[in-house]
């Protein structure tokens, strides 16, 4: 956590400055990412859908957000 | 009941669903998301697979996949290409199942880049770990009966060898083995790997199986609508003909006009 109250995580292997006490789907939102069509691990768990908007980002946190892609 | 009758009830059920084209087609490799869903529609697919990829942060306004091909009307079977042990598949598809909300899954473990060839031991010990998590895994696998044996008893819905190694094109190398599985198979069984063109799609359904997966043959092709619709026509064509039961082989000619009445 800096001074400003802000939070340091890791979203896909970039690093993020995020504002603080926000939710995951509000992440979500500020990279212009629609949760109905992404899936977020956060530090190695899965995040249910339904809990996006509850679980809340800290500082330190991993993410991995993925989507379907064209594939064999 | 007419012939016609008996192809519109020749479906095949894999984890209690039932599909009636036997043809899975890739979305990988295509020049753009507008031929993809061209080829999608020509090849008459209702299953597609996917792949799970991290989002573009930089550029999340990139058009995508879904919205050219519509997982409510197509099936999305996601899979776990690029993953050389258990615990990356797993993970994975832990991802792909809260992405999609289905448990029907492809897995495919492999063992090093340069064949592709998967890794048997590795897709043994994730096709349990899956059963276990509640997932429906067709497994793709090496062309061997007794591992496909084994895949079953863990649990795999369906079994799907290689005829030849991934991107390919050589054909199904061996003929035997594939036929083997299917003997021995109580689950479906497609080959999935290694089609080049339409005859090596025939071969593999001539051979019994429930159905060929294939991406590069069509994607590949210089026209990959026009093979897409080659590949459905082959399909069917290898179903019927093994349905109706092929002549015997010969050794040596048989007339087909009768000798009687010679003048």
């Amino acid at each position: 956590m800096s001074l400003d109250g802000s939070l340091g995580v890791r979203v896909n292997g970039e690093h993020r400055r995020l504002p603080g006490g926000i939710s995951i789907a509000e992440m979500l939102n500020e990279l212009g990412l629609d949760p109905l069509r992404v899936a977020v691990e956060r530090n190695l768990e899965i995040v249910p859908r339904s809990t996006l908007g509850e679980v809340c980002v800290e500082d330190g946190d991993d993410f991995e957000i993925v989507h379907f892609v064209g594939g064999g | 009941m007419t012939a016609q009758q008996d192809i519109k009830a020749d479906t095949w059920t894999v984890a209690g669903r039932t599909f009636t084209s036997r043809l899975i087609v890739g979305t990988g490799k295509y020049k753009n998301f507008e031929e993809n869903a061209a080829a999608v529609g020509a090849s008459g697919a209702e299953i597609v697979t996917v792949a799970v990829r991290r989002v573009n942060v930089s550029d999340p306004g990139q058009p995508r996949l879904t919205d050219f091909i519509d997982p409510k009307k197509i099936t999305y079977l996601p899979n776990t290409a690029g993953c050389f042990t258990a615990e990356d598949a797993i993970r994975t598809l832990r991802l792909a199942r809260e992405a999609g909300g289905w448990n029907l899954v492809k897995l495919e473990v492999l063992g090093e880049a340069k064949t592709l060839y998967p890794d048997m031991r590795e897709t043994l010990r994730a096709t349990e770990a899956l059963v276990k998590e509640g997932f429906e895994p067709m497994v793709y696998c090496v062309d061997d009966p007794i591992a496909a044996k084994q895949l079953e008893e863990a649990g795999a819905v369906a079994i799907m060898p290689l005829g030849a190694p991934i991107g390919s094109g050589l054909g199904i190398q061996n003929l035997v083995t594939i036929r083997l599985i299917v003997e021995g198979a109580g689950v479906p069984v497609l080959v999935d790997a290694g089609v080049g063109t339409a005859s090596d799609a025939a071969v593999a359904m001539e051979l019994g199986c429930d159905g060929v997966l294939m991406n590069t043959a069509i994607a590949e092709a210089k026209e990959p609508v026009l093979m897409a619709r080659a590949m459905k026509a082959a399909v069917e064509a290898g179903r019927l003909a093994y349905l109706a039961g092929r002549m015997q082989k010969r050794r040596y000619a048989d007339p087909s006009s009768p000798l009687a009445g010679l003048i």
